[in-house]
C-alpha cells in the first residue's frame, strides 16, 4: 500500500544544507502496523511528515525518490490531490494533543470540518462525531463536544486528536509520539486504545516512536533510524530478541527493566556508531 | 470572568490617581502658577493683573498645606486640584474663560469624523493585505513588501500632508485641499484627502504588525492539525489564523479607539478641521496650560478605558478565559 | 542650555559619546552571542548598505558638532569647511545662475547645488548642519532613556515582589498619559530647545526600555546559569551586571536602532508643532517648518522641503532596516 523508494529529504541551501532522510525504502501493508524508532533528529518524523507532503517547503526540499500510495507517487500530486489524501486517506496524530487542538473552536466543530472535507456520505455531522468520540473511549460524547480543548485533560485531548483523526475512515493513520507528551497510566490507556481501534478498524498505522518499549503488541514490523538511515528491519519479535545493529541493540538495552540491578541508567555512546 | 475585570478595574484607580500627582507635579510645580500666569497673559502682565489672574483662579492658595491662621488648612492648590480632577471638573480656558467642558464637546464630532473612517479602512486595508502577504508567502514579494512598509514608515506625516495638499490643490483641483463643512454631503469632500493620507501613513506599520501576527499563527501546532486534516491554505487563513488572530487584534484595535476621539494633532490643523486636535494644537501656540492639562487629564482616562475595554472584549473572545 | 553651545563642552560631549561606543564595541567582541551575529550581518546586503548610510550620516554630523575657534567665534568644522560657499540674499533655484524672482532676477554669487532658502543660504550645506540636531537628539535622548529603562526593567525584573509593583506601578502610569500629551506638556512647561526635547522623550521612552528588559529579565532569571550563580554566594547587584546585563544587551542595542529612528522623527514632529527645536537651530524639523507654505509661492520653491524631507526620510529609512537586520542576526528564527 505504501512504499518509499530512495527517499532524500534536504533541509536548508547552500552550505547549511542538511541530509536529514538519506535515501531510504521503507514498505507497509494494508492492515499492517510499523513502528519506526530512533531517537531526536534521526529523521523518523521528517519521513511521516512526508507521506503527504506536510514538510514546510522551504526549507525542506525532496531532493531524490518517490512516496507511493497506492501506485500513485504523492511527490507529484496536485495542491488538489494531496487535500484528498490528507485526512480522507492518511491521517495523523501529534504529539503535543494540548497544541495541537485550535483553543477558540469547539471538538464538535475541529472534528465536524474534518467531516466535511472527506465524507460526502454523512448527512448527520452530530450524529457522526458523537460516533466518533464514542469509539475512542470518550464518556458523555454529546455533552463534550460542545467543549473546548482546554476543558479536556491531556488523555482526553489525545483521544480526541485520534477521533479526529479516524473521522475520515483513512487507510493509514501516522502517529508521531502519541504518548511521549502523557503521564505514563495515561499512555498506557492510550496504545490500548490505539490497538483496539487498528484491529476493529482494520487501518494501517505507522507509529513512530524513540521508546522501544511502547511497540510491544502493537507493532507488527519495526525499523530502526539513525542518522537519516534505516539501520535494522524486521518483524517486532526478530528485532527485539535478536537485534543486529550495535545501535539497536544500544537502543534496547536503555529501556529500565522493573527489578534491573543497576546503579546507572544504559545511554548511548554515539561516537562508536559511525 | 467578572473577577478577572473586576481586579483590574482596581489596578486602574491607582494609576489614575497616580496621574492626577502627575499634572499636578507638571503643571503646579515644575512651573508654578506665577510664571504659568505671566506666560499666559503675556504682554499684559503687569503685578496687579498677575494677581487678580491667579485669585481669579484661585491659583493664590499656598501649594500643599495652608498655614495662614483664619483659613483651614486643607485649603490649598493641592488639594483643590486634586478634587477639581476627581470630580471630573475640567476648568475653564485660560485664554478665553470659556468652559472647557463645552469647548471639548464641541470637537469631539469633528474628530471623529475623521478618525473613525481612517480606522475602519486601515484595519481592512491593513489586514487584508497582511493576509495577501501570508497567503502567497513569495520570498521575493514579502521582502518587497517589507521594504515598501519600512519606507512608508520612515516619511514623517507632515511631509505627507505638504505633499497631498500639494498634488490635490494645484496638481488634480479636485477635492478642497483645506477647510470644513459639517453639511450633509459635501463634508465628505473635505474629509477624502485627510482620511486618505492618515491611512497611507499608517499603513507601512500596520501591515507589519498583523503580517507579524498572523505569520506567528501559522507557525502553530493546530495549524499543522489542520493541514494534516487536508484543509486548504486559503482555509486555514481565514478560518484558523484569523478567528486566532482575531483575539490579539482585538487588543491593539480596541485600544486605539479611545484614541480616535482625540483626533489627529497634525491633520486636523493641516486641514482646518475644528476637532479636538486643532484645540489641543491652538492652545500649545497661546499657550493655554488649563486646555493642555485638561487635556492631559481626558487622555489618560480615555486610554485607561480602552486597555478596560480590551481587557472586556479579550475576555469575551477566549474562550479559555470565558470559561474560567 | 546655553551651557551646550560652550566649544568643549560640544568636544567633550562628542569624546565622551564615541568611547561610550568603543568601548561598547569592545564588550560586545568578546561575547560569542555578538559574534556569531556579526558574521551573521555580514552576510546581509540591505544591513550592510544601510550601516553604511548610517555612518556617512554619523560622520556628517561629527563634523557638524566639532567646534573651531574663528574669527566669529565658534564654528563648528563643517561650516569651516564649506566656508567658501556663499550666502545669497534670498531664494535660488538649484544651479541657477540668477536669483528667483519673475520681475527681477539678479545674478548670483555662485551656484548652488541644490538652491538656497528664504535666507539665501546653500540649502545643501542647511541639510546637512542639520544632521547634527537629529543625531543630538537620538544621542542624548538614549544616553536619558536607556540606562533609566534598563536598570528599572532588571531590578523588577529580578527582585520582582514590590519592587516589581512600584516599577510598573510608575511606567503605567506615565504610559497611561498618552505620549504626543506627555511630550507637549512637558515641553511647554520647559521651554523649547535640544536639551528639553531629549529629556522630554527620555521620560516617554523609558517605559518601552523597562517593559522589554523586564519581560527579557523574568525569562532569564529562570534559567539555571542564575541560580547557579546565586547558589555560589555573588552577590545580587554582581550577578545583575555581570551574569544579566550581558544576557539582554542585545535587546538593548536593537531597541536602541529603531529607537533613535523614532527620535529623529519625533524631533521633526515636535519641531513643527513650535515646542521643539527653537527657530534658528537648523534641524529638519524646522526646515520642513518653515518650507510649508514655499509650495504656493509663485515661482514654486521646492527644494527646501525635498532636501530636508529626503535626508530625514534616508536616515530613518537606513535606522529602521538595519535595526530589521539586527534582529534578524541576533535571532534567525524571527525571520522579519
Amino acid at each position: 500500500m505504501l512504499s518509499l523508494r530512495n527517499l532524500r529529504i534536504d533541509f536548508g541551501t547552500g552550505p547549511d544544507r542538511v541530509q536529514a532522510v538519506k535515501g531510504i525504502n521503507l514498505s507497509l501493508g494494508a492492515g499492517e502496523t510499523l513502528a519506526l524508532v530512533g531517537e531526536s533528529g534521526s529523521g523518523k518524523s521528517v519521513t511521516g511528515m512526508a507521506l503527504t507532503r506536510l514538510l514546510p517547503e522551504p526549507p525542506a526540499v525532496y531532493a531524490e525518490g518517490q512516496i507511493l500510495f497506492e501506485g500513485e507517487d504523492v511527490l507529484k500530486m496536485s495542491p488538489a490531490q494531496l487535500r484528498k489524501l490528507r485526512g480522507g486517506k492518511i491521517a495523523y496524530v501529534f504529539q503535543e494533543p494540548s497544541t495541537s487542538l485550535n483553543p477558540v473552536f469547539t471538538i464538535r466543530n475541529q472534528i465536524a470540518e474534518a467531516i466535511d472535507l472527506h465524507r460526502s456520505d454523512v448527512s448527520d455531522v452530530d450524529a457522526e462525531v458523537v460516533h466518533c468520540l464514542d469509539l475512542v473511549g470518550i464518556v458523555d460524547p454529546a455533552k463534550r463536544m460542545h467543549d473546548y480543548p482546554h476543558q479536556l485533560s491531556g488523555g482526553m485531548q489525545q483521544r480526541v486528536m485520534i477521533a479526529m483523526a479516524l473521522a475520515c475512515r483513512p487507510q493509514l493513520l501516522v502517529a508521531d509520539e502519541p504518548t511521549t507528551a502523557l503521564d505514563v497510566t495515561v499512555q498506557a490507556q492510550i496504545l490500548d486504545q490505539m490497538r483496539e481501534l487498528k484491529q476493529r478498524l482494520k487501518m494501517a498505522m505507522l507509529l513512530i516512536t524513540h521508546n522501544f518499549g511502547i511497540i510491544g503488541g502493537i507493532a507488527d514490523r519495526v525499523a530502526v533510524m539513525f542518522r537519516g538511515d534505516i539501520v535494522e528491519e524486521g518483524t517486532t519479535q526478530e528485532v527485539l530478541q535478536n537485534p543486529q545493529h550495535a545501535y539497536t541493540k544500544a537502543l534496547i538495552g536503555c529501556i529500565p527493566q522493573l527489578g534491573q540491578r543497576r546503579k546507572r541508567l544504559a545511554t548511548i555512546d554515539h561516537s562508536t556508531l559511525g | 470572568m467578572f473577577a478577572y475585570l473586576l481586579r483590574r478595574l482596581f489596578f486602574f484607580i491607582p494609576i489614575v490617581f497616580g496621574v492626577m500627582l502627575l499634572t499636578f507635579v507638571l503643571f503646579f510645580v515644575v512651573q508654578s502658577p506665577d510664571a504659568t500666569a505671566r506666560r499666559v497673559l503675556g504682554q499684559k502682565a503687569t503685578p496687579k493683573s498677575v494677581e487678580n489672574w491667579l485669585h481669579n483662579r484661585g491659583y493664590d492658595k499656598p501649594l500643599l498645606i495652608n498655614h495662614t491662621p483664619g483659613k483651614p488648612w486643607h485649603d490649598s492648590l493641592f488639594i483643590h486640584q486634586m478634587g477639581r480632577l476627581a470630580t471630573f471638573d475640567l476648568g475653564t480656558s485660560d485664554v478665553s474663560g470659556r468652559p472647557l467642558r463645552e469647548v471639548f464637546a464641541q470637537g469631539v464630532l469633528p474628530s471623529l469624523l475623521l478618525t473613525l473612517p481612517a480606522f475602519l479602512l486601515s484595519i481592512a486595508l491593513g489586514v487584508g493585505l497582511a493576509l495577501y502577504l501570508v497567503f502567497i508567502r513569495n520570498a521575493v514579494v514579502d521582502l518587497a513588501a517589507s521594504l515598501f512598509c519600512v519606507a512608508l514608515m520612515s516619511v514623517p506625516v507632515m511631509v505627507y500632508v505638504i505633499f497631498g495638499q500639494f498634488v490635490v490643490a494645484q496638481v488634480l483641483n479636485y477635492f478642497p485641499a483645506f477647510g470644513f463643512e459639517l453639511s450633509g454631503w459635501s463634508t465628505p469632500k473635505f474629509l477624502l484627502l485627510p482620511v486618505v493620507l492618515m491611512v497611507v501613513s499608517g499603513l507601512g506599520a500596520d501591515v507589519r504588525l498583523f503580517r507579524a501576527l498572523f505569520l506567528e499563527e501559522m507557525g502553530q501546532d493546530y495549524i499543522r492539525t489542520a493541514r494534516a486534516k487536508g484543509v486548504s491554505t486559503v482555509q486555514v487563513l481565514m478560518r484558523h489564523v484569523l478567528k486566532n488572530g482575531l483575539i490579539n487584534l482585538i487588543t491593539l484595535v480596541v485600544a486605539s479607539l479611545p484614541f480616535l476621539i482625540m483626533g489627529s494633532l497634525l491633520l486636523e490643523n493641516f486641514f482646518g478641521i475644528p476637532g479636538l486636535g486643532n484645540v489641543l494644537f491652538t492652545a500649545i501656540q497661546a499657550p493655554d496650560f488649563a486646555v493642555v492639562q485638561a487635556s492631559v487629564f481626558l487622555g489618560s482616562l480615555l486610554y485607561l478605558g480602552g486597555l478596560l475595554l480590551t481587557d472586556v472584549c479579550y475576555a469575551w473572545a477566549d474562550p479559555r478565559i470565558r470559561l474560567q | 542650555m546655553k551651557s551646550l553651545d560652550q566649544i568643549w563642552v560640544q568636544n567633550l560631549s562628542l569624546l565622551t559619546g564615541y568611547s561610550l561606543l568603543a568601548g561598547l564595541i569592545f564588550l560586545g567582541a568578546r561575547s560569542e552571542r555578538w559574534r556569531s551575529a556579526w558574521r551573521r550581518l555580514k552576510g546581509d546586503t540591505v544591513g550592510l548598505i544601510s550601516f553604511a548610510v548610517i555612518l556617512v550620516y554619523l560622520l556628517i554630523g561629527t563634523l557638524e558638532s566639532i567646534a573651531v575657534p574663528s574669527a566669529s567665534g565658534s564654528r563648528s568644522l563643517l561650516q569651516q569647511l564649506t566656508r567658501s560657499i556663499p550666502q545669497e540674499t534670498s531664494y535660488a533655484a538649484p544651479l541657477a545662475s540668477t536669483a528667483l524672482s519673475l520681475s527681477d532676477p539678479k545674478p548670483l554669487k555662485s551656484r548652488h547645488l541644490l538652491g538656497t532658502d528664504a535666507l539665501g543660504r546653500d540649502t545643501f550645506v542647511q541639510t546637512l548642519r542639520a544632521t547634527r540636531s537629529a543625531l543630538w537628539i537620538g544621542g542624548l535622548t538614549s544616553l536619558i532613556y536607556i540606562p533609566l529603562g534598563v536598570l528599572l526593567g532588571m531590578m523588577a525584573g529580578y527582585y520582582k515582589g514590590w519592587v516589581d509593583d512600584l516599577v510598573q506601578y510608575v511606567y503605567s502610569t506615565v504610559a497611561a498619559v498618552p505620549e504626543i500629551l506627555m511630550l507637549v506638556s512637558i515641553l511647554m512647561v520647559l521651554g523649547k530647545g535640544l536639551g528639553s526635547m531629549s529629556i522630554a522623550l527620555g521620560i516617554t521612552g523609558w517605559v518601552g526600555m523597562a517593559r522589554l528588559i523586564r519581560g527579557e529579565t523574568l525569562r532569564q532569571v529562570e534559567r539555571p546559569y542564575i541560580a547557579a550563580a546565586k547558589a555560589m554566594g555573588q552577590s545580587n547587584w554582581k550577578i545583575i551586571t555581570r551574569h544579566l546585563l550581558p544576557n539582554v544587551m542585545h535587546l538593548v542595542l536593537i531597541k536602541f536602532v529603531l529607537g533613535f529612528s523614532g527620535l529623529v522623527l519625533a524631533e521633526a514632529v515636535l519641531s513643527y508643532l513650535g515646542v521643539g527645536a527653537p527657530v534658528g537651530t537648523a534641524s529638519w524639523g524646522t526646515m520642513i517648518d518653515a518650507s510649508r507654505s514655499e509650495l504656493s509661492r509663485e515661482p514654486l520653491v521646492w527644494w527646501n522641503l525635498t532636501a530636508a524631507s529626503s535626508a530625514l526620510f534616508v536616515m530613518v529609512l537606513a535606522l529602521n532596516l538595519f535595526g530589521d537586520s539586527l534582529r534578524r542576526a541576533f535571532d534567525p528564527k524571527q525571520g522579519a
